[in-house]
Order: C-alpha cells, then sequence, then structure tokens
C-alpha cells in the first residue's frame, strides 16, 4: 500500500544543530496488515509514522501511496490524501477539552462539509461499537483514560480510512486497558484495515494480532521479520 | 488638504495596503528565487506556507479596494457641498485633476486583484503549483501599482481646497475659482443605447458560449471589459437621464444615492461582478497548456464564465427596467 | 455549494465553542473594541447631527445677507441704503433686519436679540428661547427687568417661550418689538443691522451677489451656500481633529489585537496542532479564524454602535458635548434628531475593523502553518 524509497528527514536543516531524523530507509507497508514498528525512544519511529501518514514530508526520497508518488505535493493535497486513507490515534490522545466525546469524534469530519446528520450517524454507529454510548455528551476531561482511548479510535474512524495509525497506544495504559485496545485493534484488523503502529511495549510487539515487526535504531532500519 | 474623517479613513486603508504589500515584497521575491516544489526541505516547506499568507492578503487587499471604491464615492459626494459649483460626486473628482485619475487606479486595481485571485485559485488546485513564479512576478508588479493609486488619491485630497468664507475679505471668496465641470461628458442617447445592448449582447454571448462550450476563453475577457467600458458610457449617457427623470443629468454617482432609492447598485453590482468574472476567466486562459491545469483551468473558467454571464444579463435587465419605468422620453417611439 | 456552506457552519460552530472556552480573554478584546466603535461613533454621530441641525437652521435663513462695512469693520445699514439696493432681477424680498448681543451679568451669558420681520410681537412684550427659560425660571406672563448698555432698566413681560424642537438656533434668543429694541439699544432710527435678501433661483443668487457688490461697494453679500460650507467644513475638521487624536487610541487597540492574536496560549496552539494533525488544512484553519475576527469585529460594532447611538441621541452626547459643540455659555440642552449617514457607518467601519483586520492578518498566518506532525513530536 505505501511504499517508501531512501527516504531521510531533516531537521533544523541548514543549521548548526541540525539533525537526521531518518536516514535512508526501504520499507514496503501492506494492505490488510499489521505492521509494529519497535525501537528505542529516538530511533525515528515517530518520523517514521508521520512521513507514512502524510503528516509530513521526507527531506529527500519518494512515499508511494498505491503507486502515486505524493513525497512532493503539498501540504493542501497531502491533507486532502490524509483525511481519507489515515486515521491517527495518538500517544497523548490529544482530545480537545471542553467539546463533549461527540463532538470530538466529528471533528476530522468537519472540512469536508458532509450533512450534520449522517456524521453524528456514524459517530453514534462507532461509539456503540466501542462501548461509549452513554459517555456520548460527557466533556472528553471527565473521561478515564481507557475512554479517552476509544473516544480517540471512534475519531479516527469516523473518516471511514483504509489505514489506521497508532503511536505508542499502550503507553499510557495499565496491562488491563492495553489488553482491550488490542481486542479492539484485532477487530479492526479482522474487517481488513492496514494498521501501522510504533511501540517498545513487548505486549503489542509480542501479540498475535501484529503481522510484521520492523526494528528501528539510529533512523534506520536494523530488523525487519 | 481637508481633514475629514473619510479621507483620513481612506488614506490610512491605503497606507496599510501598501505597507502590508512593500512588507511581503521580499518574501514574494524569495519565493521566485529558491521555489523548488520537488525538494522536501525545509525551507521549501516555509516558501509554501508562505503563500497562504499571500493569498490572504491579496484577498484582503481586494476587499479594501472594493470598499474604498464605495468610500471614495460617497466621500466625493458628500464633499461637493464645499466646492462652489460642484453639484456631486463629479464636480468634486473634478475639483483637482487626481480626482478621476484615483478613482480609475481604484477600480482597475480591483479588476487586477481579481484576476490575480482567480490565477491563484487555479494554481492551487493543482498539484505542482505550476504558476508560482508567475503568480508571485505578477504580485510584486502590482505593488508599484498598488503605490501609484495610493499616491494619486493622497494628491487629490491633499490638492483639495475647500471654498470656505475667510475672514478678511468675506464672501465671493470664489470669484476667481473656475466654474467646475458638474456633468459628465456623455455620448447622444441613441449610439449609446446602441452600444450599451450591442456590447451587452456581446459580453453575455461570449460568456454564455464560453459557459457552454468552453471555448473562448479570450473573447469572454474582451467581451466584459467592452462590455464595462459600455456600461458605464451606458449609465453616463442615458440610464442616468431614465434614472434622474432629467434629460440633462448625466452623473454616474447620484445614482447610488438614497433620493434614487440606491438603484445604482443594483446597476453596479452585477457589472462589477460579472467584468471581475470575466477578466479572471481570461487572465487563467493562458495556462490552460500547463500540464496540471488542463483539466482545472476549462473547468474554472467555465464557472467565472457563467457568473459573467449572469452578471451581464442582470445589468441589461436592471437598466432596461429602469429605462420602461421611467417617465422620461428620450426616444420618439 | 451546499458542501461549502456546511463546512462554513461548522467552522463557525466550531469557532465560537472555542471562544467560549476561553472567555476571559475574549470578552477583554471585545470589550475594548466595542469601547474603541462606542468612542468613535459618538463623535461621528453628534457631529453629523450637529452638521444636520445646522444645515436645518441655515434652510430657513435668506439666500443673501447684505452687511455694510467701515474700515472694514461691520457697521450699520444707514438709512435709504436699502432703496440704495433698488431693484435686482431675481430678488424676491428684501428687508432690513434688527438684532444685536446683549450680555446679561446675571447669568454670565450672551442672548441674541432680535426683532421678527412679521412683527407679530405686541410692545413691551418679549418671546425667549427656552435656554433664558430654564436659567432665569421665566415663563409665559412673568415680567423680566434688562439693564440695558445705557444703564436704564427696561422691563418686559414674557409673552411666550419658543418650542424645544429647534432649540439649537433659538436656545438664546429674545423676540422683541422694533421699537423696544431702539429703545433698549439706543439704536438710531432708520438704521438697520444688515439687510436680507431673497432670492428663488438658487442659480440667480451668485449674480445679485456680484450685481451688489458692485452697486454698493462698502457693503459685503454673505451667501447662505457659503456659510453652510463653512460650518460643514467646520465641524469636518472638528470630527477630522478628534479622529486624528484618537487614533492613537486606534493604533493602540490595533497593537492590542495583533498582540491578543499573535500570543496564542499553549492551550490554543495544542488545539491548533490537533486539528492539523487530524484532518484539517491551513486554509481551513484559517477560514475558522476569520470567522472569529469577523463575529469579534461585528459584535463590537454593532454593540458600540448601538451604544453611541443611545448616547449622542437619547443621553444628549454628555460625554463630549464640551469639546464638539459651539463656543456659547448657555448651552443649548436639546435632543438631537436622530440620523445616521451611510458615509460615517462605512467610515466609521475603515477605522475600526480595518485596522483590526490587518492587525490580525499575519497572526493567523501564523497560527495556521502550525506543523501537523507537531502534536506527534511535542
Amino acid at each position: 500500500m505505501i511504499e517508501l524509497a531512501g527516504i531521510r528527514k531533516a531537521f533544523n536543516q541548514g543549521q548548526h544543530n541540525e539533525y537526521w531524523a531518518l536516514n535512508g530507509i526501504d520499507l514496503a507497508i501492506e494492505a490488510n496488515k499489521v505492521t509494529a514498528l519497535r525501537g528505542p525512544s529516538g530511533s525515528g519511529k515517530t518520523t517514521l509514522l508521520t512521513l507514512v501518514g502524510c503528516l509530513a514530508r521526507p527531506t529527500e526520497g519518494r512515499v508511494r501511496l498505491k503507486g502515486e508518488d505524493i513525497s512532493g505535493l503539498p501540504e493542501r493535497f497531502l491533507t486532502d490524501i490524509r483525511r481519507r486513507t489515515f486515521g491517527f490515534v495518538f500517544q497523548q490522545f490529544n482530545l480537545i477539552k471542553g467539546l463533549s466525546a461527540l463532538d470530538n469524534i466529528i471533528l476530522p469530519a468537519y472540512p469536508t462539509g458532509e450533512p450534520r446528520r449522517e456524521l453524528l450517524e456514524r459517530a453514534e454507529a462507532l461509539l456503540a461499537r466501542l462501548n461509549l454510548g452513554h459517555r456520548r455528551e460527557a466533556k472528553v476531561e471527565w473521561l478515564s483514560g481507557g475512554e479517552q482511548q476509544r473516544v480517540a479510535i471512534c475519531r479516527a474512524l469516523i473518516n471511514d480510512p483504509e489505514a489506521l495509525i497508532a503511536d505508542e497506544p499502550t503507553a499510557n495504559l495499565d496491562t488491563h486497558l492495553a489488553k482491550e485496545f488490542m481486542a479492539i485493534l484485532e477487530g479492526l484488523a479482522g474487517e481488513g484495515r492496514t494498521i501501522l503502529l510504533t511501540s517498545h511495549d513487548p505486549l503489542v510487539t509480542e501479540s498475535a494480532v501484529v503481522d510484521r515487526g520492523v526494528e528501528m535504531r539510529d533512523g534506520q532500519i536494523v530488523d525487519d521479520r | 488638504m481637508i481633514f475629514q474623517p473619510a479621507i483620513i479613513a481612506l488614506l490610512l486603508s491605503s497606507a496599510i495596503c501598501v505597507l502590508a504589500l512593500a512588507l511581503i515584497a521580499p518574501f514574494a521575491f524569495e519565493v521566485i528565487r529558491r521555489w523548488d516544489i520537488k525538494s522536501g526541505s525545509e525551507r521549501q516547506l516555509q516558501l509554501e506556507r508562505r503563500t497562504y499568507l499571500f493569498s490572504m492578503l491579496l484577498a484582503f487587499v481586494l476587499v479594501a479596494q472594493l470598499a474604498s471604491v464605495l468610500l471614495f464615492v460617497f466621500n466625493a459626494e458628500k464633499m461637493s457641498g464645499m466646492f462652489v459649483g460642484a453639484m456631486c460626486a463629479v464636480g468634486t473628482l473634478n475639483v483637482n485633476p487626481y480626482g478621476f485619475p484615483a478613482l480609475n487606479a481604484k477600480i482597475a486595481l480591483f479588476f487586477l486583484a481579481a484576476m490575480w485571485l482567480a490565477i491563484n485559485h487555479v494554481d492551487s488546485r493543482a498539484r505542482d503549483y505550476p504558476l508560482v513564479r508567475i503568480k508571485y512576478a505578477l504580485l510584486l508588479l502590482l505593488a508599484p501599482l498598488l503605490a501609484v493609486a495610493a499616491w494619486t488619491e493622497a494628491q487629490f485630497f491633499v490638492n483639495l481646497q475647500a471654498d470656505v468664507i475667510t475672514s478678511c475679505c468675506g464672501s465671493l471668496f470664489s470669484e476667481g475659482s473656475k466654474t467646475l465641470v458638474a456633468e459628465a461628458s456623455a455620448l447622444e442617447p441613441v449610439p449609446a443605447m446602441l452600444l450599451f445592448y450591442g456590447a451587452m449582447g456581446l459580453a453575455i454571448g461570449m460568456s454564455s458560449f464560453h459557459w457552454a462550450y468552453g471555448r473562448g476563453g479570450y473573447g469572454v475577457a474582451v467581451a466584459a471589459a467592452l462590455g464595462f467600458a459600455a456600461g458605464i458610457s451606458g449609465i453616463l449617457s442615458f440610464i442616468s437621464l431614465y434614472i434622474y427623470e432629467h434629460p440633462h443629468h448625466h452623473c454616474p454617482f447620484c445614482v447610488l444615492k438614497p433620493e434614487y432609492g440606491y438603484q445604482g447598485y443594483a446597476l453596479y453590482l452585477p457589472l462589477f461582478v460579472a467584468t471581475a468574472a470575466g477578466l479572471a476567466a481570461g487572465a487563467i486562459r493562458p495556462f490552460a497548456g500547463v500540464a496540471s491545469l488542463t483539466a482545472i483551468v476549462p473547468d474554472v473558467s467555465r464557472r467565472l464564465a457563467s457568473i459573467a454571464s449572469i452578471g451581464f444579463l442582470l445589468t441589461a435587465a436592471v437598466a432596461t427596467a429602469m429605462i420602461l419605468r421611467s417617465n422620461l422620453v428620450l426616444l420618439d417611439h | 455549494m451546499k458542501l461549502w456552506f456546511e463546512k462554513q457552519r461548522y467552522l463557525i460552530d466550531f469557532t465560537l465553542a472555542s471562544m467560549a472556552r476561553r472567555k476571559a480573554r475574549n470578552l477583554g478584546l471585545l470589550g475594548v473594541y466595542t469601547v474603541l466603535v462606542f468612542v468613535l461613533a459618538s463623535v461621528a454621530l453628534y457631529t453629523h447631527a450637529l452638521r444636520v441641525e445646522a444645515a436645518k437652521v441655515l434652510a430657513a435663513s435668506p439666500e443673501v445677507i447684505l452687511q455694510r462695512l467701515v474700515a472694514g469693520r461691520h457697521d450699520l445699514i444707514p438709512p435709504g441704503y436699502l432703496e440704495k439696493v433698488g431693484r435686482i432681477r431675481g430678488v424676491q424680498k428684501k428687508e432690513g433686519r434688527l438684532w444685536g448681543y446683549y450680555y446679561d451679568a446675571v447669568v454670565k451669558a450672551n442672548y441674541t436679540f432680535m426683532v421678527p420681520n412679521d412683527a407679530s410681537i405686541a410692545k413691551g412684550e418679549i418671546v425667549v428661547g427656552p435656554a433664558l427659560e430654564r436659567s432665569r425660571g421665566l415663563a409665559a406672563g412673568n415680567g423680566i427687568s434688562f439693564r440695558s448698555y445705557s444703564g436704564k432698566l427696561h422691563t418686559f413681560i414674557v409673552a411666550s417661550v419658543l418650542p424645544q424642537a429647534s432649540e439649537i438656533a433659538s436656545a438664546d434668543l429674545v423676540l422683541m418689538h422694533e421699537e423696544d429694541f431702539r429703545a433698549f439699544f439706543d439704536y438710531p432710527v432708520g438704521h438697520y443691522t444688515d439687510i436680507a435678501l431673497s432670492v428663488a433661483n438658487p442659480l440667480e443668487v451668485r449674480n445679485v451677489a456680484l450685481k451688489l457688490a458692485a452697486a454698493l461697494p462698502d457693503s459685503r453679500p454673505i451667501l447662505r451656500d457659503e456659510v453652510l460650507r463653512t460650518y460643514a467644513s467646520i465641524f469636518d475638521w472638528r470630527e477630522g481633529i478628534v479622529l486624528a487624536l484618537l487614533s492613537a487610541a486606534i493604533l493602540a487597540f490595533g497593537i492590542l489585537a495583533w498582540e491578543k492574536a499573535s500570543g496564542l496560549s499553549a492551550d490554543e496552539k495544542r488545539e491548533i496542532g490537533i486539528l492539523k494533525a487530524i484532518g484539517w488544512e491551513t486554509g481551513d484553519i484559517i477560514k475558522m479564524k476569520f470567522w472569529e475576527g469577523l463575529l469579534i469585529s461585528l459584535t463590537a460594532f454593532l454593540a458600540g454602535f448601538v451604544a453611541a447611538y443611545l448616547h449622542v441621541f437619547y443621553f444628549a452626547a454628555t460625554l463630549f458635548e464640551p469639546v464638539l459643540k459651539g463656543w456659547a455659555v448657555l448651552y443649548p440642552e436639546f435632543r438631537l434628531t436622530p440620523h445616521i449617514d451611510g458615509l460615517q457607518v462605512a467610515t466609521l467601519f475603515f477605522f475600526t475593523v480595518f485596522p483590526y483586520a490587518a492587525a490580525v492578518l499575519a497572526p493567523i498566518w501564523k497560527a495556521a502553518i502550525t506543523d501537523p506532525d507537531a502534536v506527534m513530536r511535542g
């Protein structure tokens, strides 16, 4: 589904603190599979995730999405592709405080201008599926960590993306909740969604749900199986 | 110089526009020099983000020009009482030789900004931003024009001297002052009508044709320019007469006054929108051959042509309705 | 198109919710903005109403007034002068007028004594303006004494008080009979203060004035149009001065708006980062911020303008009266006729909304270009 070729990514380019977060990555992520990126912090996992998810552009190299080269696309079009193709679950959940769970969930669909009724229907279905129906009107800061993550998952799915990207999804969860998350993940993988996640939690990386593990270090891939 | 709120407001807005463009000009220059869409470097990302600022700014200038055209005319209208012989805005604008050039410059800038925004619009819909360099070169050309317009406006206001009673010689201070041309020059009604309806017909025809078949984009622009000229001369030479029901009052501005029920807006609004759309359709036409724009330009220019077509049709319809409703008889039936 | 509208509605919804969450911050800006509009609108509405009032007063005055000059100073019209004017084409009516000023030491104010040309006031009676009614506690039927410049005391009976409606012109007016006037001021018989001429056709006025100036070289004709023009520019000038003084306030407001817009709280920055990460585009953020600015501007403008309207027309512009009104000690106390002028609203808009928009343009952009991946890196 996504192919990366000769990817390099620099930060603070041309300054004294220039630093290459990714240094020569070649990777193909298959559709309908669960891929996990492993590695110590600072290894470039998250940066790679942002490139795959069209959140950022590589400094060098090519990114191909279903055969189309998207590495040189301006942000305006990348955003459009991202909105349709990827859903994101962030480590800190990144919900907007002060808004209800429901409002948070439909937020990614605002720029599309879809009728509110359809959006709400989809959001309700997602809430029901993740057992959150009773919390729909609750402000997100009143929700527990597990509930917040489920809201974040609902939000990631509102535009019905083909792929789900999760950055350290279990970092802020206890074992019980982490297992619950893996169960949800299994369900999503089962319906044919491509899933890409980073983690150094063995509970995730050793899980049977994960089809492929990619080990990273210093901006390069050191192990891939 | 007359110290007056509306004048201060106009000068202030012009100054802000010029200043804003002057401030971003170096950045536009940098975009032209360093743009490389293929690159993923941080500098390129910064340049791309800067384009948003430029679009915002030009939209701002466009709105400011439109608003200041209105304010400028309003104000000229109101100030006419201060000058001996000036009956309405035309008189005020004739007080010194900068009046009409200042107005014309404002209108021209409005149309140019609209054309730039159209080019910007098609460019930002193409994935490779093919017109970036051209766009910013045009922007750099627009900046001095804006400055010239602001300068003309300032000259106009600075050289205004109200005919006011002075304590030394009391009255008739204005004995020596020239009589102002309170009326705009105008064509005879019959040729003016032929010109008006002919040009409107042409503009409606060309833009409808382009709307339907997607051909003749430049024609739309030419017809729109003609339509605008004919529209203004039509208003000057016969439409205004019908509105005022007076065979010699040729003022293009009094129609905007409450005494005449603000009828002028119904005429000018569609005329300006249609002309801007028609000119914009022509402005994007040269880029129809650019690979990534082959689908976008025709789509946008047809949409612009549809606006132009409807706008000119409305202008002609409104003018005709005003003529039919009027009690004035200019032509023997 | 429908999608577009729906999208704008979402953006407005979101920005409203977001503003509501940061009440303190937004209310502060809104308050300052409203006060600025209020002050500017008060000035504009007030001067405009005065201008309208002055024009109304002058509408009733004669087209041409002829004054005689001696050594460049205004002098009395001697007997026979009126006849010397002769017949001038276009002049409908000409008449000598009698009026003068009287300083009342009791209330330390100047009155205008005048003889109405229709001779409707009986000898020994006067008609007074509403300001006198207030300051001297007069009412119809009361008697009042004025000490004339020659030292003699003259007593008059107040026949009636002029109506409130035209107060700005008539506040300090005292109308009396011609003989009383001449006796009071020791005004020589046959002399007049000036001559009023009515000219029906406005295009003739200038010619009439030229002929008058030619026939009577020691006189100066004053045209009503010129007075109007002069008043208009004086009012404009005063308004301009006040606005120029307030321009510091506008500038300060612009800086405040810029600062508020660029000094986003960490919370707000994070929010924009999240929005961008979950699929909002830079343009969407800009549009959202545009709606925010528009809502703030319109609210402030409307609130400020309505408050100014009430202030000027219902509370008699209590805050600005001393700066903007005339020179007299006896302030006419009057309610201005409510009047809104399109040009003024447009000008006000330019003075307030325009600087605001210009000030927040760059900060909005700055906020909108937050990296979409910022939330993942932070």
